[in-house]
Order: C-alpha cells, then structure tokens, then sequence
C-alpha cells in the first residue's frame, strides 16, 4: 500500500514507560537522530527518584519529552502530540499532559489485567472509551520484539528488553528520522557484545518495518529541517555543556582544573562527565563529603589550580561555612548549584529554581559573592566560562547557577570557535608589591588582592578565616579595620558591574508596558511565549539577566522604564524580591512550583491577563490587586 | 615523582629562625604548643625542605594558630577540615610539603570525618594532632579524648562519653604511618616528626599537650620527667618492648592478650619484639594497652608501611590518559560524536 507523507511544522513526542523501560535512552536516541537530521529541538527527561521504583506503578513512570520542528523552538512543548505508552501507569501518568485529539501508542502486550490493577486501573482504558478523541494505536511491541529476536538465543526476559528499540524504531519510521545515526550508535554501544548488538538492531528494525509495511499506520510525517545560522551543531545537554565550559576555561586561564565533589542528583552528571576527561589534565575527586568537596577545592585553588565543586540544594547548606572562609581567603573558586526541588531532600529529580536567595544570602556575616546563571542547555558551557572568568580575574568565590531542567535537557548549539574565547589571565603574583614586602591583601584597580601561591619564592605568607588588616593579611580585631574590609569585600564585588555586559531588551517597537524579567531556565519559555503574545498583535518586552550578583549597571533603569514588570520563577519570588527592593519598582511575580519548567501557554495566559489589566482597571475591577498570582491556581 | 614533598632537598643554609614569622605568640603563658612549635621550627631546617615549598594547614581551637607562626605558606581553615584542604594542596602539588596542625577537638570531633579518609587514601600529609582531652579555645568543655567521668563546663555531674583512642582510631582507618608522643620531651618529638616527614604518605602523629589551664597535669604520669621514666613504653622496632629501666615489659598472657608483666619474671620469648611493619594488630593491641595516659602507655612510632600515595596515584591517571590519548583538545571534544553542517 502507498503510504502518506504529510508534512508538520512541530512536533510533541513524549515516551513514557516504567523506569526500568529504557525511556530516557530511547529518547536520547531519538534526540540525536532528530539533531542530525537539522531540526531545531529541545528536550525534557522526567524520572522518578527511585531507581527501579515499583515496576507497573505510576510512581515508575520515566518520561522523556521532545519538541522538534522546522522553524527555531525554545522549549519542549506544553503538551506532547504523541504519547508512547510502553504500560498502563504509563498512560494514566502522562495521558492529562496529552494534546486533544491526540496520537496515543501503546504497547498492547504490557496493558494485562495485572498490569491494569498495579497501575490503578479499574477498567481497561483501551477498551472502556476512555480514550475517546484520541487517535490510538495499539502495537503488540513485545511479542513482535520477541518474535524478531527469538533466533539469537536469549532468555525471554533480555528479548523483551529489547522492547524500547521498537518504539524507537517504529517512531524513527512515523517521522522520517535517519536511521544511521541510531544504528551507528548500536555499533559503537554494543559492537563487542554480538548478542546484545543483533538484538537490539532487529528490534530497532523490526519497529522501523512495522511502521512501513503494517497497514495500521497510514500515514507518516515529515519535519523538514529548521533553518539556522551556518556553522558546526551538535546536539548538548547542560550537564554537558557545564563540564566542557569548565574545561575550556582551565584551558584559556592555562590552569589545571581539579573538581571535588560528593556525589548527588542531579550534579552527579558533572562528576561523571569530568572525571572522563583525564587527559585534558582535569583532576576529579569524589570527596567524603559535601563539605570536604568545597574543602578540597578551596585548597587546590590555594595551591594555584582552578578549584571547583558542583553541588545541588543540600549540598549548598552544607558548604556554606566553607565559601565563607572562600570570601576571608579571597581565592578564585567556581561552586555549581545544580539546583533541585526543595527544602530538604525535596524531590531530588525535579527541578527548582529556588536557591537564588541563598546563593547571595546563604552564609553568616557579611559574605558577598558574585553569582552567574546559565539560562539553556548550550549556555551553560558560556556561564561557566563567566563564572571561571570573574572568579580568577577577581579572586573570589563565585556561584554558577544552574538547575535540573537545564542539566538534564538538551539542545542543539552551534559550536563555538574556542581558539577565539578570550583568555583569562591568572596573573599569578611574581615578586614584592610593597618594596622589598609582600603584602597579600593589597589590592589592585579592581580591588582584586595578588593570587601568590606556595612554591614562589619570598612570597609566604598566611591566611585564614580570621579577619584580615588591610593590606598585610595579619589578623585584626581593630574596629574600624573590620568595618573597612567588610567595606572592601563588598566593592570588589560589586566593582565587577564595570565588567560585565548591559542587560539588553527585546521590544520590537519600543513601546511595551510590560516588561517580563527572567533568569536562569525560564528564559526559553519566556521568549516562546512573548512570540505566542506578539503573535496575537499585544506588546510585550523581555530581559534576561545571567549576571544575579551584581546584576548589570542598567537594570534599575530598566525596570524604571516599563508600566509593568513580570517575573515568573520557579520559586516564590525571589528576583521580585531583590527587585522591589534594590530598585523600588512595583515587580510582579508569576510563579510555579510544581518541579517542572513553566509552560509557554502558562505564561503566555498571564502576559495576556496583565497587559489586558488596563481595560479591567478602566472598568473598575482591578483583578490582580498586588497578590501573586500562582501557575496552580489556574 | 619529585621527591620534594618528602624533605631531600639540599638547603644546608636554613635555620630555626627561617622558619619562625614575625607574629607575636599569643598561647597562654606555658601552654605545652609553645615547646611543640620550638621543636617543628627547629627540625624543620634539617629536613632540608624550602620554606616557600612548605604549607601549614590548621583548623580551629588552640592549634589553629600555628599556622600564623610558622614563616611558610599557610592556611588558617575552620573547624574539622584542615585534612580536606590540605588534600587540596597536596593533591595540586605533590611538589609541596603539606602539614595539618589539628587538636582532639577540631580532627576527632567535628573533622573527624576528613581525618579518616585522609588516612585512608594515604594523602602525603604530615598530621600532628595536639591531644590536651580538653577544648580549650571554647574555655574548658570535654573533648572526644577525655576520660569518662571528667567535670568540666558542660559536665558538672562528669562525662558520661567514652573517650576515642586517636592511635587505635588511624590504625583503623588503615594509616600508613601511626605515631604517639609528647610535648616536652624534644627529642623524642623531633626523632618521631623526622620519621613522620620522611614518610611517603600521611602520617598521623598523635602529640599529648598539656593544657596548663583548663586540663592541667593530664599527662603527668608520663610527661614529668621522674614518673615518665617509669612510665612511658618506648616503641622501637625489632626491639623487644621493655620499659621502667628495664624491669617491667610486655608480654603475651592469656589467651594472645598483651600484659604488662616483670621483666626477671618473664621468660624471654614471652616479650613482645615490637615491628612497626607487620600486621597492624600488634600496633592495635599496643594502642590498647592502656586505657588512658594516667598508666604506664606506649610513645613511639606504632606503624609505618608503603601504600601508593594519593596525588601520585592521580598524577599517574592523568599521564597515563595523556599518553593514551593525546593532550586533550577542547575543539575536538565539542566535535565528538554526531555534529551536522549548516551551511
């Protein structure tokens, strides 16, 4: 039979399947093919904590959404087009987020009366109408997986393993995804494994033909590639893309990088990402923990290297005292906050993006710290560059925010021409500052103190978590010499505002009212829903600050200029906080807390609400009335 | 390897005042730091280390201050985890020689944690940890080393806490090098921190510290010359264990326990011969044989045995991947695995 080929702008596929499934490499696989084949995309992996949580329970279920498309894309969509279902706690899971009217696939085999019972099912949802609207598609992907491998000489079990490479298979075939990619993958994968490579091509294969040959697809789909800017993409995840940015920044400072950390999810990637990169002369040490990692680093900075460590939430509670002492000792230091939802263990899979207040404010005394966010996948490897940059050219510890979101999803970016990044100069302190003395506090033009490290000769020195004298370093409680270097830590501090780039505005005509304000992850859905606004003919301008600690030099004046200001976080309101406080402007917070990003249409409700708000004022119902206005109380 | 980290340099030309900055002292009018800091000041010229190679790292409590009042690179940390910067330092630079200053407090209470894997993974750090069994920087509460019973601030009625044996505690944490002793006693100090330097690796030297004010006489069975005769059991290896001018030693008794016993009633094979490089129970048994140093306790070095060092061991990884490999390109890292051409 001949088979339709229709053509789609986007596309919203969310594989969902019990944790041991094989979900989030399916959809990786499917992501690469994807970015080969030069669509622009974005993804979203969303797993439980548990790593084998109870099997056919919809405490289980690992998804992993991707949005691809033929034109630029900045999220991974609101609601997934396709849904595969590898079991029934996968389809209960994940069926609400599903589009009306949209395309289910479910793995027929695995929807067993035992099946439906764990999953909490009374009645069998293919069979009760529950799906009604929805268009479904009903594959026995087990039994045929079985089937197409039964000559290898597997146990049932490792056959039916195989199940996810069907999936993958059969959806490479509904949207025209190159197979090479995938099958060069296997090669490499399980080249030396003969079983376990032939099964998992057959499989691959065998959903690819059941696509092609069966008569119950009729059509397939094509996404033709996103149009982009010349140049070399690969497809990277921000874990990814942190690791290499800390890298490429030992590279053009010239310094070794040695990271220390302990390990926890979701920063756990960077350790394992790092730790592989040993010829790049990348020293990693999994310390005995969280305090000892920022120790360690601490020292390794101390003895000239680039020290960092990567954390999430807890671990920044406790390695607080330690980048105090990092603040005293004035040493260059990067810490990743990987963030997560919190407080406490949280929900150590989902993501947050909450410790913005305690990045600046979290460490007794007066213990000021530049802080730097990644806003996207690809962006993190240039935040870590920043952060490296201001941490060696001020001496001072810096945080690089990122999140769980951000870590985890990927993207495609455009590789960058590393020979031409600007070079970090670690000017290390050679001799005598002060006539024939050392004095390892006097400070330059940027109030940055010389970086003298142990092995340069007449340089000794000692520091440490007391208070320093002005100048020589010695230990003061002199009263107005504290007061002078709680003064002078500040300055540097803020001083690096002369350093960093303005926060630029996009407002097409130059005549929004409102102004929406973000940071870190959020900023892909802001762009997409100030488009989806604009697109309606209503104004709106967007800002995203990457620089929290100091934030750029025209940000007042910014947030001056517009009738409004809109901040959606994912927290309570922290940036609103620090906003209305620094600059007195009447900031506005759209928040969600629900350990997944903001979804485009979500924010894209609210900008219309508030830019219509004068019309509602006009008719003298003022609806928003100062409160904050929360995405689950929609 | 370079073997600077370990001492071996040639400066025939150092001197004790090389190693002492201009800091003015500030421990209590005869506290037992100000003989210690004497003696590491005065032997570490004949290490033949370069004060600009050497880094003192040290935590909170009395001891921290040490740091200020070497003439050497140094770092004053907080509370517990000078072990874990100073396996920073050491980890960066196996070229430097890195010494943590800690006290019962700071390395067996809230640094417990660092010490113990410090040793474990056999970082080269020189540990002297200064034992008074008292805080005495926070004026006179029990530490994790004194004796149940003890009425300080905090325990009017007497500890109820069994105090940690810091020798049996390194041992367990599988130290290669394990040493106990004193204070005053500057020459058996400066023979035990000499091995100590020389030693590959961490080593953990226990050094008793009077507190003159707030724990004052605690070692006096042992640190005052005419009971310490009697008293301290000298460790030396492949000697048999004798002490009290020779009439009282230890021995094997029942069942493989150690005892002390009198040397003319003890027949010769029963005499423990103490080795520092065999299996570490005899160490252990050792470190046991007194409950506390209000008896006659054994001084000296308890242990001493190679195991790859732990910089080194990570230095060699890193060789070894560049010799696979190549030098690492960032350029080629971003090109890895599937890219495509927009043209």
């Amino acid at each position: 039979m001949t088979k339709q080929v229709e053509e789609k702008q986007r596309v919203v596929i969310r594989f969902a399947g019990d944790s041991g499934d094989g979900m989030q490499l399916t959809g990786d696989r499917f992501t690469n093919a994807t970015a080969v084949l030069g669509n622009d995309l974005a993804t979203m992996p969303d797993f439980p904590a548990e790593i084998r949580a109870p099997a056919g329970t919809v405490h289980g279920v690992s998804a992993f959404q991707i949005q691809f498309a033929s034109t630029d894309i900045l999220t991974p969509g609101d609601h997934p087009n396709v849904l595969v279902a590898m079991n029934p706690a996968a389809l209960k899971a994940e069926l609400g987020s599903v589009e009306k009217g949209g395309t289910i696939i479910v793995n027929e085999d695995a929807f067993t009366e035992r099946n439906l019972q764990k999953a909490g099912y009374a009645t069998d949802p293919l069979a009760d109408g529950a799906l009604d609207g929805y268009q479904i598609y009903r594959v026995p992907m087990t039994s045929i997986t079985v089937r197409a491998v039964e000559e290898l000489g597997l146990t049932r079990k490792e056959a039916e393993r195989s199940k996810n490479m069907f999936a993958l298979g059969l959806v490479s075939w509904m949207y025209g995804r190159p197979t090479d990619v995938t099958l060069n993958w296997l090669h490499k994968k399980f080249g030396d494994k003969e079983q376990l490579y032939d099964a998992n091509v057959a499989a691959f294969k065998a959903g690819y033909n059941f696509g092609e040959t069966t008569e119950l697809f009729a059509t397939s789909y094509e996404v033709k590639p996103a149009p982009a800017e010349p140049g070399i993409y690969r497809n990277v995840s921000g874990a990814q893309a942190l690791a290499w940015g800390l890298v490429a920044a030992a590279e053009r400072s010239g310094l070794q990088l040695f990271y220390a950390s302990y390990p926890i999810t979701p920063a756990s990637e960077l350790l394992h990402e790092l730790s592989r990169l040993k010829n790049f002369n990348v020293m990693t040490l999994q310390a005995e923990d969280e305090i000892a990692a920022a120790n360690v680093a601490l020292g390794a900075a101390f003895a000239g290297d680039l020290g960092v460590t990567g954390t999430s939430g807890p671990g920044m509670d406790l390695k607080a005292e330690t980048l105090g002492l990092a603040v005293m000792l004035e040493l260059p230091m990067v810490i990743v906050d990987v963030q997560r939802a919190g407080p406490s263990t949280g929900m150590p899979t989902k993501t947050e993006q909450a410790d913005l207040l305690l990045a600046l404010f979290g460490r007794h005394g007066e213990s000021p710290m530049p802080i730097v966010a990644a806003r996207s996948s690809s962006h993190c490897f240039d935040a870590a560059i920043e952060a490296a940059r201001i941490a060696i050219t001020y001496r001072t510890p810096v945080i690089l925010l990122s999140d769980t979101f951000l870590a985890n999803s990927s993207e495609p970016w455009r590789l960058p021409d590393v020979e031409s990044l600007p070079a970090i100069d670690p000017a290390f302190a050679t001799g005598p500052n002060a006539g024939q003395e050392f004095l390892p506090y006097l400070r330059d033009e940027k109030l940055a103190r010389p970086w003298a490290i142990p092995g340069t000769p007449g340089l000794r020195h000692r520091i440490g978590g007391l208070e320093k004298e002005d100048g020589t370093g010695d230990i003061s409680y002199e009263p107005e010499n504290h007061e002078r270097m709680t003064q002078l830590r500040a300055a540097k501090v803020a001083k690096i505002v002369d350093d960093i780039p303005p926060l630029e505005v996009d407002d097409p005509d130059g005549d929004a009212e409102l102004l929406v304000l973000g940071w870190g992850s959020t900023y892909g859905t802001i762009l997409a829903a100030a488009r989806r606004v604009r697109e309606q003919g209503r104004k709106v301008a967007t800002a995203h600050l990457v620089h929290l600690n100091p934030m750029p030099a025209n940000t007042g004046e910014i947030v001056k200029r517009y009738a409004k200001v809109l901040i959606p976080e994912i927290n309570t309101g922290q940036l609103a906080m620090l906003i209305r406080a620094e600059h007195l402007v009447d900031a506005k917070t759209f928040s969600k807390m629900q350990g997944q990003p903001i979804f485009a249409e979500e924010l894209e409700d609210e900008i219309l609400r508030v830019v219509g708000e004068e019309t509602r004022v006009e008719g003298g119902e003022r609806v928003d009335g100062g409160e904050r206005v929360g995405g689950d109380r929609r | 390897m370079s073997d600077i980290g370990n001492g071996g340099g040639a400066v025939g030309t150092l001197t004790k005042k090389a190693f002492t900055s201009d800091q003015e002292v500030r421990w209590c009018p005869g506290c037992g730091d100000y003989a210690i800091l004497s003696t590491v000041q005065g032997f570490m010229p004949e290490l033949g280390i370069e004060p600009d190679r050497t880094v003192f790292v040290s935590g909170i409590g009395c001891s921290g201050r040490f740091t200020y009042y070497m003439d050497t690179y140094g770092v004053h940390g907080i509370h517990g985890r000078a072990p874990a910067l100073a396996t920073g330092i050491a980890t960066a630079r196996p070229d430097l020689s890195v010494w943590v200053i800690t006290g019962d407090g700071d390395g067996l209470s809230i640094g417990g944690n660092h010490l113990i894997h410090a040793l474990r993974r056999n970082v080269n750090l020189k540990i002297l940890l200064f034992n008074n069994q008292i805080y005495g920087l926070t004026k006179g509460q029990y530490s994790p080393t004194s004796e149940e019973g003890k009425v300080t601030k905090s325990t009017p009625f007497g500890s109820v806490d069994h105090p940690f044996n810091p020798i049996a505690l390194a041992l367990g944490a599988e130290a290669t090098f394990v040493a106990r002793t004193m204070d005053n006693d500057r020459q058996h100090l400066s023979q035990v921190l000499r091995q100590a330097a020389a030693h590959r690796g961490s080593s953990f030297v226990e050094i008793y510290q009077n507190c003159n004010v707030f724990n004052d006489g605690a070692f006096d069975l042992l640190r005052e010359k005419q009971q310490g005769m009697h008293n301290q059991i000298r460790l030396e290896d492949d000697q048999p264990v004798i002490f009290d001018e020779g009439s009282r030693c230890v021995s094997v008794g029942e069942n493989g326990r150690l005892v002390i016993t009198e040397t003319a009633n003890t027949p010769e094979d029963a005499i423990v011969v103490f080795d520092a490089q065999g299996r570490p129970s005899l160490a252990f048994a050792l470190a046991h044989l007194s409950r506390g140093p209000n008896e006659p306790t054994c001084i000296g070095v308890f242990r001493q045995v190679e195991r790859p060092v732990y910089g080194e061991a990570m230095t060699a990884q890193i060789e070894h991947a560049v010799e696979r490999l190549g030098p690492g390109s960032v350029d080629k890292l971003l090109h890895s695995g599937d890219t495509w051409t927009v043209s």
